[in-house]
């Protein structure tokens, strides 16, 4: 054993990262380093992974903040193609405001904005083929709207109401839909993301065309899934693209609790040898552009890639928490990159396909599409009014065929219905016979 | 042993029957496919997988790296994708960094998303002591799967039992758990530690066709029948149960469970309520074991038949020792006290 004289040494201490700006301070974003459109190039896609690391570090972009489009990524998509993608921003940001008031109305339990962050789902639902398998998160409603699922679905499923597809079983917001290549929802974090491998590994030994793509935020890159999702899809070299949305905040904690102080989030693809860019997750042009090239790479048998999106969450992190207790309150407004549906808006006006008129013209007619679904949705009852499901249902689909375990079980909880919850036995009760 | 099929008859151990059962349903249905640590070119560390890559190629059998959360991730995605994976999880004991893929991803499936995707798959997993693994590579921890929701429990003790049991696992829509008693993989070891090792050969349970066969899940074996005491086991406490019962002239039914759950609660209602007497058996640490469970079912279903105070023969609540491996272990000793102290009245 070494003898070393360890008085003169400092004591040893231990970091514990703490964010740049709590309640009460002036946040300021001018010390962040922001690449211009431009500077990180576009290779080919089936480069391989040692010969793009740099890309980790830098930021694909293509709009301006002026909102003119430039350089290598531009993906030079049709006037029609961005005017959808804005409506579909617009969709998912009223739908979020009115399902957000639902829950504070006490109509439902629970709620999830998207706000700011749209992009980060809208655009590569749009780049992706609608039959590639999508892995979720629980904020990436944006992809439901732009493959067709219809808003009325989504709302009963908030509501937990007798439309509720889902039978009322889960949290508002964790939806399922095979139908629209939709995997379900789990409220436990990046579970997703090795299932989203193991379903590209299925698709690759059946020399089927469709990929997998799975999303995390940056937080939860920190759950041991993530790592073994990066191990298996290095390993077998698996169609698949793993977006990480780098809010900035993962509830309370900031990114640096993710370890975000010392390296960029993409830059945890490296040691993988899985193929790592970051984009300006504001800037829908660019998370368009890079998920068509990673989606082309994992077609063409050139492997997954990570994609960190880098972004800001504009609202809490759900209904249950108050962001001005934890976080300075201007940040968002003070955030570099701004605002993807105003970014994308300013480049549409910019190219004189879209003007202020239409846009709120198209603003109210969306509100008021929301605001008549959500009243064809409440019909159906909401969770604020009770159980809407018959007690039988909390027992199906445990099994495929029910055990008599469960069978005895339902029969005492439909017992419970007759007591306790009859409109005739509570009158019983009331008049006290 | 009922709906014996017509294929021709063989000498099988545990692991040939289980090797015979993957065989078959690979060959059968192409959405099958096996992943794990080192099951793929050298056929898995207990050989259950022997040969299977070289016959069937690597699409279908096929190394993981040695993750087992990543395995069953993965797997719950490929049953999402139709098929039909069968994991290996080299030793009961390492399946805990999967755990949350079981529980709150396979398990939850069918149930969260209303029918709209299931997993369909069956993860084989030796487990058990009486080989000298250590804590880490002996323990039971069956009561973890049986306490959770939405995943089945089967446990085989025979050659015979293991094949027709994985066929039916494998073809089932729900995601199982497969236990492989590693003890009993060569020969029905009887819990006498000291006598010479008994080949399957000598076992009528051994007798296994060579073709496809089920065994439905959720019924329990009758292994022996008597009058006087229930025993109530699965796995290699089958056979140490059933030789304290034989060598000590014991009239006693001895049900091997074979599915944990669904549990064959009609066979168990019955016996006892015959007998008035019930030993529950299992290898497994004692406190909230599966023993707690059959425990309070017979007490809530047999009581007013019952004779004697149920007995549990358990492993100890201790960690899986190495060197007392024989001390801990549930022998002829352990159930010969408990079944003297429930037959004394």
């Amino acid at each position: 054993m070494k003898k070393q004289n360890k008085q003169n040494l400092p004591r040893l201490h231990l970091h514990i990262p703490e964010p740049q700006f709590r309640p009460g301070d002036t946040a300021d974003f001018s010390n962040l380093e922001i690449e211009d459109v431009g500077v990180t190039g576009r290779p080919e896609e089936t480069i391989a992974p040692i010969d793009m690391q740099h890309m980790a570090t830098g930021l694909i972009r293509v709009l301006d903040m002026e909102g003119k489009a430039s350089g290598p990524w531009d993906p030079k998509l049709s006037t029609d193609i961005k005017l959808k993608m804005l409506r579909h921003i617009m969709k998912v940001r009223s739908f979020d405001d009115r399902m957000f008031r639902a829950q504070r109305q006490g109509k439902t339990s629970f709620y999830m904005k998207c706000t700011g962050e749209e992009a980060t789902s809208i655009a590569p639902a749009m780049a992706l083929a609608a039959d590639d398998m999508v892995f979720p998160s629980y904020r990436q409603q944006g992809i439901l709207l732009v493959r067709g699922y219809p808003m009325l679905d989504m709302m009963n499923q908030i509501y937990s109401n007798r439309e509720d597809s889902l039978k009322g079983r889960q949290l508002p917001i964790m939806y399922s839909s095979s139908d629209h290549s939709f995997f379900t929802i789990s409220g436990n974090l990046t579970t997703q993301y090795p299932q989203a491998v193991g379903w590209a590994m299925a698709s690759a030994a059946k020399q089927d065309s469709r990929i997998a793509a799975t999303w995390c935020g940056e937080g939860s890159t920190a759950e041991g899934d993530f790592h073994s999702a990066m191990t298996f899809a290095t390993v077998y070299n698996a169609p698949v693209i793993f977006n990480i949305v780098n809010n900035q905040w993962a509830i309370s904690s900031f990114s640096g609790i993710a370890g975000g102080e010392r390296a960029t989030f993409a830059a945890r693809g490296l040691g993988y040898g899985i193929a790592s860019i970051r984009v300006d997750g504001n800037d829908p042009l660019a998370v368009y552009a890079a998920t068509e090239w990673a989606a082309h790479r994992a077609r063409t048998n050139n492997g997954p890639t990570l994609i960190e999106h880098f972004t800001y969450r504009a609202e809490g992190h759900s209904t249950s928490d108050d962001p001005s207790s934890y976080r300075a309150a201007e940040e968002y407004a003070k955030w570099p990159l701004g605002d993807p549906l105003e970014r994308l808006k300013a480049h549409l006006i910019g190219e004189a396909t879209w003007d202020e008129d239409r846009h709120v013209a198209l603003k109210k007619a969306l509100d008021d599409e929301v605001k008549t679904t959500q009243k064809l949705a409440e019909k159906n009852g909401i969770l604020g009014h009770g159980m809407h499901q018959e007690f039988e249902t909390m027992f199906e689909d445990v099994f495929e065929e029910m055990p008599w375990h469960l069978q005895e079980q339902m029969d005492m909880s439909l017992a419970e219905k007759i007591s306790k919850f009859s409109t005739k036995n509570k009158e019983k009760m009331e008049r006290g016979s | 042993m009922s709906d014996m099929p017509d294929s021709p008859v063989k000498t099988m151990n545990m692991i040939e029957a289980i090797n015979s059962a993957l065989d078959i349903m690979l060959e059968r249905d192409d959405d099958v496919v096996i992943l794990g640590e080192d099951v793929g070119y050298f056929g898995g560390v207990f050989r259950a997988t022997a040969h299977l890559q070289e016959k069937y190629g690597k699409r279908r059998v096929f190394d993981t790296p040695i993750s087992e959360n990543g395995i069953l991730g993965a797997a719950v995605g490929m049953g999402a994708y139709g098929l039909r994976p069968v994991p290996e999880i080299q030793f009961a004991d390492y399946i805990y960094p999967g755990l949350d893929q079981i529980v709150s991803e396979a398990a939850r499936l069918r149930y969260r998303s209303a029918g709209d995707f299931i997993a369909p798959m069956t993860i084989r997993t030796p487990f058990g002591g009486g080989i000298f693994g250590g804590q880490t590579h002996s323990q039971s921890p069956e009561s973890l799967f049986t306490h959770m929701s939405g995943v089945k429990t089967i446990i085989p003790a025979t050659p015979y039992d293991a094949k027709g049991l994985l066929i039916s696992a494998i073809e089932d829509n729900d995601p199982i758990i497969f236990f492989e008693p590693k003890r009993i993989y060569n020969g029905p070891f009887t819990g006498y530690y000291d006598r010479p090792v008994e080949p399957w050969s000598k076992h009528s349970a051994a007798q296994v066709p060579e073709g496809y066969y089920k065994i439905p899940l959720g019924k329990a074996d009758v292994v022996q029948e008597g009058e006087g005491l229930t025993i109530i086991t699965y796995g290699t406490m089958v056979h140490v149960a059933s030789a304290v019962v034989e060598e000590q002239g014991i009239d006693a039914d001895v049900i091997d469970l074979r599915t944990l759950l669904p549990l064959d609660i009609e066979t168990i209602e019955e016996s006892v309520k015959k007998t008035g007497r019930c030993l529950i058996v299992h290898e497994a640490t004692r406190t909230s074991g599966f023993g707690a469970e059959l425990a309070a079912l017979v007490a809530e279903r047999c009581f007013y038949h019952l004779e004697a105070p149920i007995e549990r023969v358990t492993g100890f609540d201790t960690p899986y020792p190495h060197s007392l491996e024989w001390a801990y272990f549930p022998g002829p000793v352990r159930l010969t006290t408990a079944i003297e102290k429930i037959m004394k009245d």
